[in-house]
């Protein structure tokens, strides 16, 4: 299974907000921080791994159709970016690793499989 | 015809992305091709960008034709000194503070420009920026 609720089960993330979006199914990873350059490449589906976390990294996601952002190294979080997580319904998730740590570990995901 | 109208105001980051994901969503709901919500997407984000960064705020008009989307982005200034390094991938002219949310990659001009069949801007310093943006489905 490749849903996003898959990937936090299996990756241990923390969910942070947009729970009503963990049906989301995850077709691919994308790791970028810059706004405009993400956008132009971010594929459909994507989970997106950003180290930006102000309220506009969710707008970004929405128009980009990703599956969820995560953000690593647990990063400290703007409740604006949660609140609006939620109402845009993208899951917002968490990980202590970093983003190179986390590609590995996505590409061993059986859901990417 | 399906016309919409919005207003985009300086600095607003909060509300950032709103006008692009409302004109999204009425494309989504009129069945357009999902290539070109995209590129429709990318290119009104981008602009919805350039103004709330740049200008001193202005709007961002839609009009939904059987055989186009057109999209006119315009703002009250200060007008860009020179388009064509502004087209320039990578030149930015965006302050620092801005630079560190992830914005002024200096991509937003030639992304719009990838995104459209038709292309125009026009520009006075001290008076305004203007863009035409046409992409058929």
């Amino acid at each position: 299974m490749n849903t996003v609720k898959d990937l936090i089960e299996a990756l241990e993330l923390e969910m942070l907000g947009g729970s009503e979006g963990l049906d989301k199914e995850i077709n691919g990873v994308y790791i970028g921080d810059l706004l405009s350059w993400v956008m132009a490449h971010v594929q459909p589906g994507d989970a997106w791994i950003t180290i930006q976390t102000h309220v506009n990294i969710i707008a970004v996601g929405v128009l980009g159709e990703v599956s969820c952002i995560i953000i690593p190294e647990n990063a400290e979080v703007d409740e604006a970016t949660i609140t609006k997580a939620n109402v845009e319904e993208i899951p917002l998730l968490r990980s202590s690793l970093n983003a190179y740590q986390l590609a590995i570990k996505l590409n061993q995901w059986e859901g990417l499989k | 015809m399906i016309q919409l109208s919005y207003e985009i105001k300086n600095d607003d980051f909060l509300r950032a992305g709103e006008a692009s994901s409302s004109i999204k969503k009425t494309l989504r709901k009129l069945g357009i091709e999902s290539n070109i919500i995209r590129r429709v997407a990318v290119a009104t984000y981008e602009a919805e960008m350039n103004i709330i960064i740049h200008s001193k705020g202005g709007q961002i008009d839609v009009a939904i034709n059987p055989e186009k989307i057109e999209i006119y982005a315009s703002d009250l200034g200060p007008g860009i000194e020179n388009i064509q390094l502004a087209m320039q991938e990578g030149y930015s002219t965006a302050p620092q503070h801005v630079r560190e949310l992830g914005f002024g990659a200096g991509m937003g001009l030639p992304n719009i420009k990838r995104c459209a069949d038709e292309f125009e801007i026009e520009s006075v310093v001290g008076e305004f920026t203007k863009l035409k943006i046409i992409i058929y489905h």
